[in-house]
Parts: C-alpha cells; sequence; structure tokens
C-alpha cells in the first residue's frame, strides 16, 4: 500500500507535464491512474469480505512510535473504494470541465495528491500517519477551493476553510497525543482491547471532545458547518470529489474508526448523537432560501453529514448498517448531482435555478442522469437511496426514548432534501426553455460518463444489494463495532411504518417545493439576528487575531534593527539570569593562579580593541577593532584545546572584515546620531548581556559536568561514526539531522540577503 | 584600486586554497576540519580573487551562480539521507562502503552530507559577498 501511495504522489507530480503535453485528452489519461487504483481494491475485495485484514507495516521513526503502517479492513476498504471510483469519474469530468482554465495543469497536481492523500487517511493504521495525511488533505482542500485565486471572495473561502479544519486539525493532534499518553501506542489496531483502559482514564472525557473537534470541524458538522458553502467557490468537479464524497467524509472515517476503540460510553455516544442530529436538522432548514445549484446541494450535504454522524452516535447494529448504506448511497448520487450541476453550469453560464428551465429537450442524457440520482437521493424505490433512507428511519425507530423526537427531525430534514432535489434534479430540465447567458448544448462525453455510471451504480445497487453491499457489510461493521452482523439487506421491506414515513416524506418534500417560492419571498425582510450565526463568531475572531498581530508586530518588529536586536537579547538574559540566579547558590570561583603570561596578554587586548570598537568614530578603525577582538577570541580556543572551533572562528572573522569593508562602501558618512541618553541605555543592556554571559561561564565551570554524553561520543565516535574527530562526527552523523536543519536555514537566509539587497535597486546606483 | 602582484598572486592562490579548502572537508572526519570551516576557506579564496580581479572577473572564475551552489549543496545533504531509507535502516544512518583503495579508503553517506554543507557555505558566503560587492544578482 506505501508503494501505490507513493506512486499516487510521483504521478500528481507528473500530472502537470503530461497535461502540457497531451492537453485535450489529459481527461482520457488521468482517469486510467483512479481507475487503476480501483482494480487493485476490488481485487482485495474478496479476501477482504471473507473476513481477512490486511496489514502492511514499515518502520519510519520507530523511535518515536510512528511507523508506515497500514490497514486495510471493510471499513478502509469501503472508504478507499468510493474514493477512487468517484475519482475516476470527476477526473474525467474535469478533462472537459476545466478546458478553460489556463493552470488546468496545477488542478490534476492538486486533486491528484488529495486522493492519494485521502486513501492514505483511510488506510493508515498509525494515528500520526495518519495525521500527516489527515493535514495533507487539508492543505490539498485549500489549494483547491482557491484555485480561482484571482477572486477575493475564492481565497477569502479557502482560507476560512483551512483555518477551520486546520485548527480542528490541531485538537486532533492534541487528542492522538493524549490517547497515546494512555495506551502508548499510535498503532490503531493495537487499541482494540483497550477500550476499557481508556474509557477508565482520567483524561477520556478531554480525549473524546479533542478527538470530536477535529472530527467535526472536517466534517462540518454544527457549529463548523459554515465553511462547507463557502467552499463550493471550488470548481464544480472539486466540491462533488472533496466537499461532497470523500474529504468531508473524513471526520466521519475518524468517529467510525475510533468507536470501537474509544466508544460506548455516554459522553462519546451522546455527544456524536446530538451534533450529529443537530447538523441534520439545522442544514435541511439553512438550504430552504438557497438559489445557487451547488449551494442547496452543499447544504443537502450537510444534512446527511449529519445523519451520519448520528447514525453513528446512535451505534446500534441497526444503525450501523444503516450508516454504511448511506455513505455508499450518498457518495454515488451527490457526486453525480454535483457533476450535472457542473454541467448546466458550464453549459448555461448560470446556476441559479430561477433561472434554469426547460433544458430537458436540448441536455437529455444530462436530464436522465440527473433524474436517476435525484431519485436515489430523494429515496424512491428502486435505489439505493431508498433503502438508505429506509434503514436509517428504522434505525432511528429503534431508539428509546427519543425515537419519536429524533423521527420527526430525520422526516423534516429529509423532507427538506426532497425540496433541494426537485429544484436541482428535475427543475432545469422542465417547464418553458429559460433564456441563459450561453446556448444550452448536450456536453461531450467525458462529462457524460463519470455521472452516468455513478448514477447507474445507484440503480444496480438498489435492484441487487446482495450482489453489491452485502458481503462487505459485515466487515465494515466489524470494524466499527468488533462485532458482526447477521443482517440481511432487501429492497422491500413490505408495507410497515418505515415505508409510510417514506412517503410522508416525498409528500412534505413536494410540498415544501411548491410553497417554497411563496414563503421565502415573504421571508425577505426577515433577518437574524448576526450574533446566531457560527461564521460571525469566527470573523469576529479572525479580525481580532489580526488586530493583535498587527499591534504586536508595530511593538516588537517597527523596522529598526537595533530595537530587534534590543528585544531579542534582552528578552534573552532577562529569562536566562532569572534562572541562573536560581542556580547561582553554589557559585564556586575558580582561582585565578593559573592565569598565563599568554592569557593575560589576550585579555588585555580583547578589552583593549572592545573599547576601540565602542569609542571609536571612524567604521574602518571599529571594524578592524572587531577582528582584532575576533582573532584574539580565536587564539583562546586555540590555546584551550578546541582547534576545530579556532579554524572556524578565524575563517569567519576575515570574512566578517571583508564582507564589513564591502558595506562600508555603501553607508554615507558617520554622523552620531543618537542621544546621550539612549547610548546610555544601550550601554547597560550590552553591560547587562555580559554580565549574564559571565555569570552563565561562571555557574557552567562551577558545577561538575560529567555526562554521560560526552563518554559516549568519545568512545563511539570512531567505531560508529569512522572518524576520529569527534566534533565532525557529531555534526554530520551522530546529530546530523540539527545541522540539517542549520543548514537549511543558512539557504534561507542567502535567498533572504539576495532578495534584501534587489528589493530598491534604483537606491544603490 | 588593482594591482598586479595581487591580481597575479591570487590566480595561484586560488587554486592553494581551493585545495587547501578540500583538504579541510575531507580530513576533517579525523583531524580538525569539515565542511563548514572547508567552506568558509574556499569561500575566502573567491573573495581573495574578487577582490584583487573585480566581481565580474570573480563571478566568471566562480561559473555557478552562489544561489545555484547554496542549492545543490542542501539538496545533496537532504540526499545524503536516503541511502539509509533504501537499506531499511533508520532515517539518516550513516552507511559506509570500503573501497579498499589507498588514501581514500572509506566512503560513506556523512561525507556526502558535509560536502552538502560545504557547498552550502561557500555559496551562501560569497552570494553574499557578491550581492554586497554591488552587481546585481541577475537582472
Amino acid at each position: 500500500m506505501l508503494s501505490l501511495l507513493a506512486t499516487g504522489f510521483l504521478a500528481s507530480a507528473l500530472a502537470p507535464v503530461l497535461y502540457r503535453r497531451f492537453r485535450e485528452n489529459f481527461g482520457w489519461i488521468a482517469v486510467i491512474f483512479p481507475l487503476f487504483m480501483f482494480a487493485g481494491f476490488l481485487w482485495n475485495y474478496p479476501r477482504v469480505a471473507s473476513g481477512e485484514v490486511i496489514r502492511e507495516s514499515m518502520l519510519w521513526v520507530p523511535s518515536l512510535g510512528v511507523n508506515l503502517s497500514f490497514l486495510l479492513d471493510g471499513l478502509s476498504l469501503t472508504f478507499a473504494m468510493i474514493i477512487t471510483l468517484v475519482g475516476a469519474a470527476v477526473f474525467l469530468f474535469a478533462g472537459a470541465y476545466m478546458k478553460g482554465y489556463a493552470d488546468a495543469g496545477r488542478f490534476y497536481l492538486y486533486i491528484g495528491v488529495f486522493m492519494t492523500s485521502m486513501l492514505g487517511l483511510v488506510l493508515s493504521d498509525n494515528m500520526l500517519l495518519m495525521f500527516v495525511f489527515w493535514e495533507l488533505t487539508g492543505i490539498s482542500s485549500f489549494l483547491l477551493i482557491g484555485f480561482n485565486h484571482q477572486k477575493a471572495q475564492s481565497r477569502r473561502s479557502a482560507l476560512q476553510a483551512l483555518l477551520v479544519t486546520g485548527g480542528g486539525g490541531l485538537a486532533l493532534l492534541a487528542g492522538i497525543l493524549l490517547l497515546y499518553q494512555v495506551t502508548g501506542s499510535f498503532e490503531i489496531s493495537s487499541f482494540y482491547d483497550m477500550n476499557a483502559v481508556v474509557t477508565a482514564h482520567p483524561l477520556y472525557p478531554l480525549i473524546v471532545i479533542l478527538l470530536l473537534c477535529g472530527a467535526f470541524t472536517k466534517s462540518a458538522q454544527f457549529p463548523f458547518h459554515f465553511w462547507l458553502p463557502n467552499a463550493m467557490e471550488a470548481p464544480t468537479p472539486v466540491s462533488a470529489y472533496l466537499h461532497s464524497a470523500t474529504m468531508v467524509k473524513a471526520g466521519i472515517y475518524l468517529i467510525a474508526r475510533m468507536n470501537h476503540e474509544i466508544g460506548g460510553t455516554a459522553i462519546w455516544q451522546d455527544t456524536v448523537l446530538v451534533t450529529g442530529a443537530a447538523t441534520m436538522l439545522l442544514s435541511g432548514l439553512l438550504a430552504f432560501r438557497q438559489t445557487d445549484l451547488k449551494k442547496l446541494l452543499a447544504y443537502s450535504t450537510l444534512s446527511v453529514l449529519g445523519t451520519l454522524v448520528m447514525l453513528l452516535g446512535i451505534g446500534s447494529q441497526l444503525a450501523i448498517k444503516a450508516f454504511f448504506i448511506y455513505l455508499i448511497a450518498h457518495s454515488l448520487y451527490k457526486g453525480t448531482l454535483f457533476l450535472v450541476a457542473g454541467t448546466l453550469d458550464h453549459a448555461t453560464g448560470t446556476r441559479d435555478v430561477t433561472k434554469l428551465g426547460g433544458l430537458g429537450r436540448l441536455m437529455p442524457v444530462t436530464a436522465a442522469t440527473a433524474a436517476l440520482a435525484s431519485l436515489s437521493m430523494m429515496g424512491v424505490i428502486p435505489l439505493v437511496g431508498f433503502i438508505g433512507k429506509e434503514t436509517v428511519y428504522k434505525a432511528i425507530l429503534e431508539l428509546e426514548p427519543w425515537g419519536m423526537i429524533l423521527i420527526s427531525a430525520a422526516v423534516l430534514s429529509n423532507a427538506f432534501v426532497v425540496m433541494v432535489t426537485l429544484l436541482v434534479g428535475f427543475r432545469p430540465f422542465w417547464g418553458k426553455l429559460l433564456p441563459t447567458p450561453k446556448n444550452p448544448h448536450e456536453s461531450p462525453l467525458k462529462m457524460l460518463i463519470g455521472p452516468g455510471v455513478l448514477a447507474a451504480l445507484g440503480l444496480l445497487f438498489g435492484l441487487f444489494p446482495d450482489v453489491f453491499i452485502s458481503s462487505m457489510l459485515d466487515q465494515s461493521a466489524a470494524s466499527i463495532l468488533s462485532e458482526t452482523l447477521s443482517l440481511k439487506i432487501v429492497l422491500w421491506h413490505g408495507f410497515n411504518l418505515v415505508l409510510l414515513l417514506s412517503f410522508v416524506t416525498l409528500f412534505l418534500g413536494g410540498a415544501l417545493y411548491l410553497v417554497r417560492s411563496r414563503v421565502s419571498a415573504r421571508m425577505e425582510g426577515l433577518s437574524l439576528p448576526g450574533w446566531i450565526k457560527p461564521s460571525v463568531w469566527y470573523e469576529a475572531g479572525l479580525q481580532g487575531m489580526l488586530s493583535v498581530a498587527r499591534r504586536q508586530t508595530a511593538l516588537v518588529q517597527n523596522g529598526y534593527l537595533r530595537n530587534y536586536i534590543i528585544v531579542i537579547i534582552a528578552t534573552a538574559s532577562l529569562f536566562a539570569i532569572y534562572t541562573l540566579s536560581r542556580a547561582a547558590e553554589g557559585l564556586v570561583l575558580v582561582s585565578g593562579s593559573s592565569i598565563t603570561f599568554y592569557e593575560a596578554a589576550l585579555a588585555f587586548i580583547i578589552v583593549v580593541s572592545t573599547l576601540l570598537l565602542v569609542t571609536s568614530e571612524s567604521r574602518l578603525k571599529s571594524v578592524v577593532s572587531l577582528g582584532v577582538l575576533g582573532f584574539s577570541i580565536g587564539i583562546i580556543f586555540v590555546i584551550y584545546g578546541a582547534p576545530d572551533v579556532a579554524l572556524t572562528t578565524f575563517a569567519i572573522e576575515t570574512l566578517n572584515v571583508v564582507l564589513f569593508v564591502l558595506v562600508l562602501y555603501r553607508l554615507p558618512r558617520f554622523v552620531k546620531l543618537s542621544s546621550t541618553s539612549n547610548r546610555v541605555r544601550d550601554a547597560m543592556i550590552a553591560l547587562g548581556v555580559g554580565g549574564f554571559m559571565t555569570m552563565m561561564v561562571l555557574v557552567a565551570t562551577s558545577f561538575d559536568l560529567s555526562s554521560e554524553l560526552k563518554d559516549f561520543f568519545a568512545s563511539a565516535s570512531l567505531p560508529d561514526g569512522k572518524g576520529r574527530n569527534v566534533v565532525n562526527v557529531i555534526l554530520v552523523d551522530f546529530r546530523a539531522i540539527d545541522t540539517l536543519g542549520e543548514i537549511t536555514v543558512l539557504a534561507v537566509a542567502a535567498m533572504g540577503v539576495a532578495a534584501l539587497m534587489k528589493l530598491k535597486p534604483d537606491r544603490r546606483s | 584600486m588593482y594591482s598586479l602582484i595581487l591580481a597575479t598572486a591570487s590566480r595561484y592562490l586560488l587554486l592553494l586554497l581551493l585545495i587547501f579548502s578540500v583538504f579541510l572537508l575531507l580530513r576533517g572526519h579525523n583531524e580538525p576540519g569539515g565542511g563548514f570551516t572547508g567552506g568558509l576557506v574556499g569561500a575566502s579564496a573567491y573573495a581573495l580573487y574578487f577582490i584583487a580581479n573585480g566581481i565580474g572577473e570573480a563571478r566568471r572564475v566562480l561559473r555557478f551562480d552562489p544561489q545555484a551552489v547554496v542549492a545543490s549543496g542542501l539538496l545533496l545533504a537532504a540526499l545524503s539521507t536516503l541511502p539509509s531509507l533504501v537499506a531499511g535502516e533508520p532515517f539518516m544512518t550513516a552507511i559506509w562502503i570500503d573501497t579498499g583503495i589507498p588514501l581514500i579508503g572509506k566512503v560513506g553517506t556523512p561525507l556526502l552530507f558535509d560536502f552538502g554543507v560545504y557547498l552550502l557555505v561557500l555559496g551562501m558566503t560569497l552570494s553574499i559577498v557578491f550581492t554586497l560587492a554591488g552587481e546585481e544578482v541577475r537582472p
């Protein structure tokens, strides 16, 4: 599986190059990749369906417990197949849809990276590995939402999605680390038997809250739901893929995955249940006044996400069964409808439902596809959506004592979904033909295949649930509940309460559709107070943070280099002096009897050159004194047996003088600008820092510093590091990762210097 | 100010100093020296050449853009960490090969890493020196 993901990232990196080469036909090439992966997962299907759990593991950072370990069981296989299948439809669709964009090559790079990271997320067996992929999906989503980066609204929405999901991601990371404290492992499969240990631990409530924060932000649950409708700024293939079929389900995947490890308690089940139900109901209501095709679909997606979360909260066998059927059904029909919305936008130039009508004659294939998906979304027999909705209702009715209240919420919310479906899936195709910005026409083949296949699968799954879903269901449920189900899926349950509820939902939805325009005209004047919307809190929080940052920047970084230095060294020495003064009790002054003549002479030279340096009125003299000072210190290193440091000091001092002389060329004549009080202040600070350094040296020398490290490095240098120079072996071998970090900083600094000098070329001439 | 003696001497000194800097780099594993010091000495070699012959001439002798030298140094250092992954060892474990050739002896990834440090320090110092020396890095 690691090689699969590596191939994914590699192929994504190649995408822009290949795109430039093939352009017109790139859609056909791009689709090979998700299809290939899909075939790979399909090949594993029989093994997983028969109850096998496929594991793969490679050490990455074993000392930290971070390993490249992967897990393919029913749950991850279901998600992986959704990701690759919808991915294939979207890639092909994008081949035609993205033609007009100049940066379409980059689009494929982003969406390829997304698909691979999403697969990585659902396949990871290691929590930290999963977190890495989790963040990668967030970043690729940011790039994709902001793909039309010239539009301010796109940029704002992208940032909003990133901040909300990224903030949740941080909570998730904290939760993962706390979980590690309790269990001592990051491997998800090792938590299987630890439910009792984890739930009894005092940290448990905190872990639950943090993990759920991550999941709820990612899956746009109330009150974090507002980023999802705004994310509709993305090109439509992105909305279809990331923001309905896959990424927003990552949070749900997390809840499902962790359910049997840390779930089963009141706090877990109730929080999940209530949040899901609230999201389900609220988003239905919010959908009422929308007119934009994609926004309508976004709110109905929210409603489905809420339902899925609620089902996990119920957590009964039936609920988990409903969860899976609904999950699959939703991915199929919502992916299709989003792509249909994209097709309509592409063909007519508008996404406003009130401006679309009568397109069925001009775009028959699209209309048929839309109708098929819509029927599934409304839950009409014999499509898979029908089975999904029936099972959901049944699962809710089982619940005591809240079943009746929840079922009315579910019916109401589903009625809104039916209304949305009528608006999106039927209205544009029926009735009178309305004038649109572009002349509508049937779309190219590339835009028809994907949605068509997804919609047809919705029908097939509904007609033959045994063949397609049943065998998978047991294993998937086993991943969540740790018990296998013995529930059959059938299309027809007979005439019962649930069927009646299905009809009620349809009628209610139809009624809502009919009264919609009248009621929403009535509601025009009405508006909710701002503080009720979570998006307003988000805005306020963001603005507050920015203004604090502005004020703080103005205070600490005011553009004067001298102030930066004062702030940095004063802060450092103040804190260090505090610590040192507490350690100063055991201070013993080393007696001065061993001072040699050389040392005394060097000290004298250093003092004199320092005085010369700070009092001189000539810059050249100062630079030379600084050089003398540096070389004297270098000699001290030589005397005390640190030839490496001495060598480096000499080299640096030499170059320093050269650099200073170069800078001197550019400076104006030396003038004393600072007032006496400033100079006194600077002198005080300088003396303070000097005092601090002296104190540190005294403290450092008066304690016994024999550490194991010294012996270890000295003895391991030759056998393990193959070198006699311990300093260098530490630098390039034992501590090479530190060095790598340092030289990276150096490289960035070099770029910074070059950029600074280039900033105002006119001033220098 | 152009000095004929310095200009002539600097040509030979450049070569000598560069050899010395590589010598420092190579012996760094057993004796004082190493990539950082070597890189600084190498940079001073070019700095001397620049002082004697001017910036254009120094750039020409270096052949590569200092920024490119920085980048290749960082790349080399990063690449030297990869063999450990291929060999299935923990990240950044040193891999040594005993060539058996006299004078060269064992060659390992730390040496590559150190060479990356050498290039990076050389390039970084020179990019600062050359930028300050007044010419545009690139138009």
